[in-house]
C-alpha cells in the first residue's frame, strides 16, 4: 500500500517569500537594493567602488554589501569610496540568499540609505536563482569573457534587468565583438539595456547609479521574458514572486519562480497505480 | 553548486508538507523541473541523496519530470519551443514581449509514501507524466 500526496510547492518558495518581505520592508525605509552578478574577475568591485564614490560626491546616501567565499579584500577596496561597506563571508556557499542579506542589515544599515548595492558571490550560475529582495538586477561581463557568455549562462543573463559590459578600455585588444554580444543578449533577454563601461578610464561611469536611482524613484525596471511566467505573465505590472505589500513599483521582483500553489490534497493509490505514471521518454 | 541548496530546500519542503505527514516515511519525491530553471538534474539527484540522509526521506527516490521551455508572443500569437540556449525573442515578429508558458518550474508535485522503498514500480518504469496544473 502506498499513498501519493500531490503538492504544488515551489522549491525555493521560502527564499522568494523572504526576499519579497525584505523588499517591502526596505522600500518602507526608503531603501532600494541592487544585486550585482558576474563571474569572478569581471570587474564588479572596481566598477562598484567608482559608482559608490560618485554617489558619495553627489550626496546620495548609498551602502554596499560584498560577498565572498573567504577574504575581506573587496570590502577594503569598496570602503575607499567613503560609504558604509560590509563584507559577507559565505563560508564556501556559492551564492547569497535573502535571509543572509537580512542578517547583515540589522544594526548596520544606516537610516536613510537610498541605495544598497550587493556584490554577489562571483558566479553566474547559482546566484541567478536567488532573489535577494532587489529591485534591480545587474549582470556584468567583461570584454575578455567572450561574446557567447549570455548563451552559456542563459539564466543569469535571461533574468538581468541591466547588462553591463566592463573593461571596455581593452575591448580592441580582446577582440570583443559588441554586435555579437548584443545579439546573444537579445536572444535570451530581448529589450534589456546593455551598457559599456570602463572603470579604468571612467567611461560609462554613473550609468548604474542613474538606473538604480530611477528604479528607486519608482520607475519600473525591465521585465525579462524569462521572468514573465505564471499568472502574472502578459501584464506589465505583475509582481513576480513578490509576496510583500505593494509599496510602490520599486518593490516588485521581476525574476520569480513558479508561484506557490497551496492546492494540497492527498488521495490513496494502489501500489500498482503508484505515482500517476505512463511510459514516456 | 546551488543544487545542494535546492536539495536541502526540497527536504525542508517535504518534511514541513502541510499534508500532516511530516514524519511518515517518504519513498519518492516527484519534482517538476523546467529546462530553464538553471538546475542540473544529475547534480541535483546526487545532492538530493545526500540531503535526505537522516530524515524521513532517507533512501527516497527523486523522480524528475522534465518540462521543456515554451514561449508565446501575445502581440503576434506565435508559440514556440524555446530550446537551450533559449530563444526568447519572438522568431516570428522579433518582438521582445513574449511570456514563458513553461520552462522555469522547480516544484514538488507529489510525494509517495510507503514502506516498499524506492524499487521500480511493477506497473512500469519510473517516468512520470506531467500533470496539468
Ligand atoms: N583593464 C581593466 N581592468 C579592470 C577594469 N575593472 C577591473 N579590472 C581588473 O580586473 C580584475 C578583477 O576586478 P574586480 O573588480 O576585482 O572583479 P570582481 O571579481 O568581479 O569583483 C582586477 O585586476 C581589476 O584591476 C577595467 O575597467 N579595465
Ligand atoms: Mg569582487
Ligand atoms: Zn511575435
Amino acid at each position: 500500500m502506498c499513498r501519493v500526496v500531490d503538492l504544488q510547492q515551489a522549491v525555493l518558495v521560502k527564499n522568494d517569500e523572504r526576499a519579497g518581505t525584505l523588499r517591502a520592508e526596505l522600500a518602507a525605509r526608503g531603501t532600494t537594493v541592487i544585486n550585482l552578478l558576474s563571474s569572478p574577475g569581471s570587474g564588479k568591485t572596481e566598477l562598484l567602488e567608482a559608482e559608490l564614490a560618485l554617489a558619495a560626491s553627489r550626496g546620495v546616501p548609498v551602502a554596499a554589501l560584498t560577498a565572498d567565499l573567504a577574504t575581506e579584500h573587496d570590502a577594503e577596496r569598496l570602503a575607499r569610496a567613503g560609504v558604509p561597506v560590509k563584507q559577507v563571508l559565505t563560508d564556501g556557499l556559492c551564492h547569497l540568499e535573502a535571509d543572509m542579506v537580512r542578517a547583515q542589515l540589522e544594526g548596520w544599515l544606516p537610516d536613510g540609505t537610498r541605495l544598497l548595492f550587493v556584490e554577489n558571490v562571483g558566479n553566474l550560475v547559482c546566484p541567478a536563482s536567488y532573489d535577494l529582495g532587489e529591485s534591480l538586477r545587474v549582470v556584468l561581463a567583461s570584454v575578455t569573457e567572450g561574446e557567447d557568455k549570455p548563451l552559456k549562462y542563459p539564466t543569469a543573463f535571461g533574468l538581468a534587468q541591466l547588462v553591463v559590459v566592463t573593461k571596455d578600455d581593452i575591448a580592441e585588444a580582446a577582440g570583443f565583438d559588441e554586435e555579437a554580444f548584443r545579439a546573444n543578449v537579445r536572444q535570451v533577454n530581448p529589450g534589456v539595456e546593455v551598457v559599456l563601461t570602463s572603470a579604468r578610464r571612467g567611461t560609462g561611469l554613473g550609468l548604474v547609479l542613474d538606473r538604480a536611482l530611477a528604479v528607486a524613484a519608482g520607475e519600473q525596471a525591465h521585465r525579462p521574458v524569462m521572468a514573465r511566467t505564471g499568472e502574472d505573465a502578459g501584464t506589465d505590472t505583475g509582481t513576480g514572486t513578490g509576496t510583500g505589500t505593494e509599496a510602490g513599483s520599486g518593490t516588485e521582483s521581476a525574476h520569480g519562480h513558479t508561484h506557490l500553489h497551496t492546492r494540497v490534497h492527498a488521495h490513496p493509490h494502489t501500489q500498482a497505480a503508484g505515482v500517476p505514471a505512463r511510459s514516456q521518454s | 553548486m546551488h543544487e545542494m541548496s535546492v536539495a536541502v530546500a526540497m527536504v525542508e519542503q517535504v518534511t514541513e508538507a502541510p499534508a500532516g505527514d511530516g514524519h511518515a516515511k517518504v519513498s519518492a519525491v516527484v519534482l517538476r523541473l523546467g529546462e530553464l530553471a538553471g538546475v542540473v538534474a544529475d547534480s541535483l539527484r546526487f545532492c538530493f541523496s545526500l540531503a535526505c540522509a537522516g530524515t524521513v526521506l532517507e533512501g527516497a527516490e527523486l523522480l524528475i519530470d522534465h518540462v521543456p521551455g515554451r514561449a508565446r508572443c501575445a502581440p503576434c500569437g506565435a508559440e514556440w519551443a524555446t530550446g537551450m540556449p533559449p530563444q526568447l525573442c519572438c522568431p516570428q515578429c522579433e518582438g521582445g514581449r513574449a511570456e514563458l508558458l513553461a520552462g522555469r518550474e522547480m516544484q514538488i508535485v507529489a510525494l509517495r509514501h510507503g514502506e516498499d522503498g524506492p524499487g521500480p514500480d511493477p506497473a512500469g518504469p519510473v517516468p512520470v507524466h506531467a500533470k496539468e496544473s
